[in-house]
């Protein structure tokens, strides 16, 4: 059994589309973002591809892989177009 | 004064360009982006912009920062817009004043590129048809074996 984590995701533009809510607080396994957003995948009709998207923990931009701690707010960011 | 922020209200030009006056400066070069009526050939009508803004300020902080030193400039500054937007209005300004025009321009152009690249803002296209789509998001990213709602072709 894999350890559960308090995480918070924030949707934003397409994602919040897609997933109805601008934010969801969830116990999750995923131990990476990589993990997490494959897991909501499976719950949403996600139509963007993991690898057209960034990821950003607590406010600022992170890998992929990079682990998901206890109480983490996760943003993936799907691709941008300022200006 | 304030190196990148957003706005929800009209950006107000004038207001901007007197901050960035200075003595020492004989050269300021600005570039305004507009809300343009068409784009890959349907006609856009109005456009939404959202940012994560947070992350948004601070990092296109990092973005004017990066281009004062780079560039040697005495100031710069970027301004965008967010909401809904009509054909016409002003979506993003940015304004730099330096010693001399050279650096300005190139200061100008990197940050306007690195905005448009780097920050968490998106954009929403109304269509003149009723169709609508977020940009860069929705007609060249479907993932491989899912359904596409819609297409704006």
């Amino acid at each position: 059994m894999s350890e559960l984590r308090h995480i918070t995701v924030q949707y934003y533009a397409l994602l919040h589309e897609q997933t109805g809510r601008r934010e969801e607080m969830l116990m999750s396994s995923a131990r990476t973002a990589d993990e997490l957003y494959r897991q909501l995948a499976q719950r949403y009709p996600f139509t963007l591809a993991p690898e057209l998207l960034r990821v950003a923990i607590n406010g600022e931009f992170r890998e992929w892989t990079a682990p998901l701690t206890d109480q983490d707010t996760v943003v993936f960011i799907p691709p941008v177009a300022g200006g | 004064m304030v190196a990148f922020q957003f706005t929800h209200t009209p950006i107000e030009t004038a207001a901007l360009h007197a901050r960035l006056a200075d003595p020492a400066c004989g050269g300021y070069a600005a570039f305004e982006g507009w809300v343009r009526d068409h784009n890959e050939g349907a006609r856009v009508r109005q456009l939404q912009y959202e940012a994560f803004e947070a992350l948004a300020v601070r990092e296109g902080e990092r973005i004017v920062a990066e281009a004062i030193a780079r560039f040697g400039v005495a100031r710069a500054a970027c301004v965008h817009r967010l909401g809904n937007l009509a054909i016409g209005e002003l979506a993003v300004w940015v304004g730099v004043s330096a010693a001399h025009r050279e650096e300005a321009f190139r200061a100008c152009r990197y940050i306007i590129d690195e905005v448009k690249h780097r920050l968490p803002i998106w954009k929403k296209e109304f269509y003149a048809n009723g169709d609508s789509g977020w940009v860069n998001c929705e007609r060249c990213a479907a993932a491989p074996g899912t359904g596409h709602p819609h297409d704006h072709a």
